[in-house]
């Protein structure tokens, strides 16, 4: 059954690599946006899936990634393979912060908090405007491919690599980590906090760096789209982008790793497609999509891929068990 | 599982290695894009949902006048297609949504993409791709005054600088020693606004006897007009967007200030100065001065204009349900019209490179949206369609346009 697993991330991974030869530049362009996502609600899986903290306000953490991107680039000349790591560690650092407050804070008022923040970015961002570039917004420095790959593959086709590298090394690592000890004592503490505490979990230690960690991917992800957009501006980070996110964890599965995936594509395909379909739409049927999932399907598609497959399976190990 | 990962492991390797062995596509070398014997297919982005989706309606008048000029007959025998699609104002949808008109629709140009940051977001890949990107809909001046760096792009409505130096030439003739008071948006509309301020004044720049500036947070810039009537400024310019130019009229009048107002015309449409009037009295608003270079729909001495009239037919027939008094349908249209000009006179085979050139040599006389009197006009090195404007004095109820037209950039005429 592990067997199992590994080859379907392993077909996944294969396909992540050919995908560019097949399709468009573009919609290898839009593939990188997926991936970028992709991270930053995998920070929600860990926050809200597996904690059980609410952030309506990681889109904050979004756009702090993407301007320390274009600060480092634009006034220091820090290279991207240093900036993105400094991206997550400055959103990172930013997020404990956050998570000091949001232990005084649960449930709704949590949710409160975090949507001010949300609110307040943009405002935020056009104030420190010797820094920020104000309502302007900076450029951000497009990524070529290294020398030997130069004329092969295009900067966007680099990109894409660069961004399903940075994705399959988190989710591998979030997958580490959840896995074992870090990962029990957050569900304990989702779960029961009293009985967490009694079975010497720290609560207020696991809650701030959940905080921390999944603000640090949702920096790494604003990294990656500002590097692909190659611009960022105070009104990309308002409360809409916040929204989107929690919008693509909850449909896709909020406590499953591929939920994550899931809701990297929903948040970048969602939106154009309904768009097809009526241009003023999108954020009623985010809004509609939400409340029926909520209802109907709590645990997002991935969950119900899973309870599709998951009795099947069931019955199969019972009949190795037999035999 | 350790055995297992070998052939995996080989698996990933060789696909990798087909991946970089397959040749990169290579592009249809063919006609120009987006040009068919039949149609004539435009890209757009405007901001449908999203904080900034009022200006959506720009994108619903270029729609409804491009379906008007299809009716009859399109240009040069070809119909246009205006693939207009929503960005919510955000530069990375702009940017994405660009890529995929430009590769997947295979667009022939850009047009009206809407709001600062999206423009500059999509502006290297279009110039890097030679895709016109025409008459955006912003009032930032770097579309007119980069065309070195970026001669794909081009703007379309006066920039705010220029529209603050008009305000300054006529300051400079009514009342050179008018002591000035500014009241700004603390942020790079404002800025323009005072840049243009400054350069139009000239070495009168010392009249300005006080700067005050405001956050978008600010609950009231009360406090900032009383700071200005105390600095004993005579003339005031107000450099707000609508919600706050309310507000700075209303603290004007009721902290008994009566100065000689200006007021971008960013705000000044009837519907703002209606709710001033009844917030702050009549003495709130009465005389102030802006600038308009569009007639105003909402303004009942254009009820008999030919063209208004026929606007509101082209609205009522193709935009149904469209508030034809609503000044960014007009906008929509009134830019439409330069971009069907522009098609006609690239003659029977249009090129992207010959449509550039006409967006460069621009003189339109005939926009029937535009104040009479005002050409959309483009040189080469004056690369800004509008930059004419008139100023207009506000009687109580409505605008009343008065004085010469006045040229943003010094634009003989």
């Amino acid at each position: 059954m592990r067997v199992n697993k590994y080859w379907s991330v392993a077909v996944l991974a294969l396909l992540v690599l050919v995908l560019p030869r097949f399709v468009p530049s573009y919609a290898a362009f839009e593939l990188t946006f997926v991936g970028a996502y992709a991270i930053g609600i995998l920070g929600l899986v860990i926050l809200t899936g597996t904690n059980g903290q609410i952030s309506l306000g990681h889109g904050a953490f979004f756009g702090i990634g993407g301007y320390a991107v274009a600060i480092l680039a634009q006034k220091l000349g820090v290279p991207f393979w240093a900036s993105v790591p400094l991206a997550a560690i400055v959103s990172g650092i930013l997020g404990l912060g956050l998570g000091l407050v949001a232990l005084r804070l649960e449930g709704v008022y949590l949710a409160l908090a975090t949507f001010a923040l949300a609110v307040a970015t943009p405002s935020t961002l056009k104030h420190f405007k010797s820094l920020t570039g104000g309502s302007q917004g900076l450029a951000v420095p497009s990524l070529s491919p290294p020398g030997p790959l130069h004329g092969v593959i295009t900067s966007e086709q680099w990109l894409y690599y660069v961004t399903w590298v940075i994705a399959g090394a988190l989710f591998l690592l979030t997958s580490i980590a959840l896995g074992g000890r870090l990962g029990r004592a957050l569900r304990a503490i989702r779960d029961n906090e009293v009985a967490a505490i009694s079975f010497g979990v720290n609560p207020q230690r696991y809650k701030t760096f959940a905080f921390g960690w999944s603000a640090a991917y949702a920096g790494i992800a604003g990294a990656i789209v500002a590097i692909a957009t190659g611009f960022v501006s105070p009104d990309t980070y308002t409360v809409a982008l916040s929204l989107a996110l929690v919008t693509g964890a909850v449909l896709g599965g909020i406590d499953t790793l591929w939920g994550a995936l899931l809701g990297g594509v929903i948040v970048e395909f969602l939106p154009l497609l309904v768009q097809k379909i009526n241009p003023a739409a999108p954020s009623v049927v985010y809004g509609i999509a939400l409340v029926l999932f909520m209802i109907f399907l709590p645990g997002g598609i991935a969950r119900s891929i899973q309870a599709v497959i998951h009795p099947l399976r069931l019955r199969r190990e019972i009949h190795h068990a037999r035999s | 599982m350790h055995v297992r990962n070998r052939p995996l492991a080989a698996t990933l390797a060789a696909c990798f290695a087909l991946s970089l062995g397959v040749g990169a596509f290579a592009p249809a070398a063919a006609d120009e894009p987006g040009i068919t014997p039949t149609e004539i297919l435009l890209g757009g982005l405007h901001p449908y949902s999203g904080p900034a989706s009022a200006y959506g309606a720009i994108g619903k008048g270029i729609l409804a006048y491009f379906a008007y000029v299809n009716d009859k007959g399109g240009v040069n025998g070809r119909k246009i297609t205006y693939k207009d699609l929503d960005d919510a104002y955000s530069p990375p949808q702009a940017v994405q949504l660009t890529k995929q008109l430009v590769e997947q629709d295979k667009v022939f140009a850009m047009f009206d993409t809407l709001g600062t940051p999206s423009n500059l977001a999509i502006r290297q890949y279009l110039n890097d791709n030679g895709v016109p990107q025409l008459y955006v809909a912003t009032g930032a001046s770097t579309w007119g005054s980069d065309g070195a760096k970026y001669p794909w792009t081009i703007g379309w409505q006066p920039d705010y600088q220029s529209e603050a130096i008009v305000y300054a030439r006529y300051l400079l003739k009514e009342a050179p020693n008018a002591k000035i008071g500014v009241l700004m948006q603390n942020d790079d509309y404002g800025e323009d606004y005072l840049t243009g301020l400054k350069t139009g004044l000239g070495s009168k720049s010392g009249n300005i006897v006080k700067v005050a500036t405001y956050e978008v947070t600010d609950a009231s810039v009360a406090s900032q007009v009383a700071s200005l009537k105390a600095a004993g400024a005579d003339t005031f310019f107000v450099f707000a967007t609508p919600k706050f130019s309310i507000q700075a009229l209303v603290a004007a009048a009721q902290q008994s200030w009566h100065p000689r107002t200006f007021f971008n015309s960013v705000s000044a449409s009837a519907t703002i100065l209606g709710a001033a009037t009844k917030a702050g009295g009549e003495d709130a608003t009465k005389g102030l001065i802006t600038t308009q270079y569009l007639k105003d729909p909402s303004e009942p001495s254009w009820a008999d204009d030919a063209g208004m009239k026929q606007y509101r037919e082209i609205l009522a027939k193709y935009a149904p349900g469209a508030d034809p008094n609503n000044g960014f349908f007009a906008y929509g249209v009134s830019i439409a019209f330069t971009m069907v000009d522009t098609l006609k006179r690239a003659g029977k085979n249009p090129t992207r490179k010959a449509v550039m050139d006409i967006a460069n040599h621009l003189h339109e006389t005939d926009n029937f949206l535009v104040l009479p009197g005002i050409v959309v006009e483009t040189t080469p090195k004056d690369r800004f369609p509008i930059d004419q404007q008139r100023l207009a004095r506000y009687d109580g109820t409505h605008f009343v346009p008065f004085g010469e037209i006045y040229a943003g950039r010094g634009r003989g005429r």
